[in-house]
């Protein structure tokens, strides 16, 4: 597995979409830095970004690497090597690659800044944090929608919605009810509710740790209500990681049965 | 040697394989021929660990396939379609592919017949189709196994590299390998394969040498046999 995933992490640093995807983030995280001057306002303006796009770019990413190496997958599996290795290596390799682009891009103007002599550090390692958890986690559903959809625009198209689901229509859903329920105690439909969006779920990751009720919206409130803040942040990251175990397992179930 | 046991496979619907029987004994080529959809690929690809079987056994040196990997260690595999990973070199993928193999392997012979010196620092991304396909047969051949199974090795070959591909063929079986091939192109079949088995909707329709099969239909050629044999099946 360690080969595969070697392989598919150089590869894909040589390849300028890496390069431009890390220099987006090197961009955008200075001139925020040096122009706002404020750190916390910063973060809180990456966080939104991040949110949105890091998912996208890694369903993209994901998808895309998988369809590109669907042949190169046929060599690797005349090779005398697991099936899993091959699937959970390239995996891997694609979410490592996009978490390098994130963490450097974001840590470099960070420590320019001087941003590690003050005390935003936990913050901005949270952001890093909800970060990566969103790339590993999106580069997973995205390579199970792949491996389900051997016509590659279904399973682009697929993925997409899925994405346009997660971040935009869910919340939309969630409000719409919340709403139309409003006489009804929802705390516990909301909790529930917001367990079962990894987007939301990085969100409330990072208002948690920065303590900011303002922004951190209904659920955010019933979560912190619910939780504190210690516990919650603890909740919420072991959700997150069971939303890239539950893929992670199924790519490994459903690569060892798949027909090439 | 190896033994394909009643294989069957369907993709949904469409039934590619019906109670399939194939035996290799002996070291040499054999080529599974038919037309397209006929199943060979579908075939080897069992074989291979690739596609699972809905029923029967194939076994290798006395031991089924199925469901294990280790067997690939003394199995070459070339894939129908070249297509690698676009940002590394020609050199690196066989660095790559030699270290995943971890046997003893040269591929400078085959650098040399095919004339890919120049290309060796090359990004995969950069090469024409012809010149992919001749990696690939590189990466096919490079490392030193007692089976090597051929998807259409002859796809984008230029008429100085089919030479060259069929000295490469006839070396490895004097060397007392076992090749199991696909192809269409039946000059080539006819010219290099010792036996030939024809596959047709999912079914063996013949398998033995070329001379058998020109006996049985009575015809000159290899492909006049084989629309023969299409004859005698719609009649």
């Amino acid at each position: 597995m360690l080969k595969v995933l070697k392989y598919t992490l150089y590869d894909l640093l040589r390849s300028g979409w890496s390069w431009i995807y890390f220099g987006f983030y090197l961009l955008l995280t200075f001139s925020l830095l040096f122009l706002n001057n404020d750190v916390s306002k910063s973060v809180i303006t990456l966080m939104n970004v991040l949110v949105v796009l890091t998912s996208l770019i890694a369903v993209v990413f994901g998808s895309m690497y998988y369809y590109n190496s669907r042949e190169f997958i046929e060599l690797l599996l005349g090779q005398p090597l697991k099936r899993s290795s091959i699937f959970i290596g390239q995996y891997l390799g694609v979410s490592l690659s996009l978490s390098l682009s994130l963490l450097l891009g974001l840590g470099i103007p960070f420590a320019f800044y001087g941003g590690f002599n003050t005390e935003v550090i936990p913050d901005f390692s949270m952001l890093l944090l909800a970060g990566v958890f969103q790339n590993f986690i999106f580069t997973a559903l995205a390579y199970n929608l792949s491996l389900y959809h051997e016509n590659r625009i279904k399973g682009f198209s697929y993925a997409i919605l899925m994405w346009l689901f997660l971040t935009v229509l869910y919340d939309g859903l969630f409000l719409i009810l919340l709403m139309n329920y409003s006489a009804y105690p929802l705390e516990k439909f909301s909790l529930v509710a917001t367990l079962l969006n990894p987007v939301d779920l990085s969100r409330i990751l990072i208002m948690l740790q920065l303590d900011i009720s303002a922004l951190m919206g209904y659920t955010g409130a019933v979560f912190k209500q619910f939780f504190g803040t210690g516990l919650g942040l603890f909740t919420v990251a072991a959700i997150l990681l069971l939303w890239i175990i539950v893929p992670v397992w199924n790519l490994y179930r459903k690569g060892n049965n798949k027909d090439f | 040697m190896i033994s394909f046991q009643n294989i069957s496979k369907s993709f949904g619907k469409l039934q590619v394989l019906q109670r399939v029987n194939l035996n290799i004994e002996t070291p040499g080529i054999y080529a599974i021929l038919g037309p397209n959809g006929s199943g060979k690929t579908t075939l080897i690809k069992s074989f291979m660990g690739m596609v699972h079987p809905d029923a029967g056994d194939i076994i290798w040196q006395g031991k089924s396939v199925l469901k294990h990997w280790q067997y690939r260690e003394n199995i070459s595999y070339l894939p129908q379609i070249a297509n690698f990973p676009k940002n590394v070199s020609v050199g690196e993928l066989i660095q790559f592919i030699k270290n995943l193999r971890q046997k003893p392997s040269d591929e400078t012979p085959f650098v040399s017949q095919f004339q890919l010196a120049p290309f060796l620092h090359k990004k995969l991304g950069n090469l024409s189709g012809g010149t992919k396909q001749k990696v690939n047969l590189l990466l096919a051949f490079m490392t030193d196994n007692p089976v090597v199974v051929l998807d259409e090795p002859t796809s984008g070959l230029d008429p100085a590299a089919m030479q060259v591909l069929k000295h490469i063929l006839k070396s490895e079986k004097e060397k007392g390998k076992t090749i199991l091939m696909t192809s269409h192109v039946m000059d080539f079949v006819e010219e290099i394969s010792d036996e030939v088995v024809y596959l047709l909707e999912g079914k063996i329709h013949f398998c033995g040498t070329v001379d058998a099969l020109k006996n049985q239909t009575q015809t000159q050629t290899i492909e006049m046999a084989i629309a023969q044999l299409i004859i005698k099946e719609h009649a």
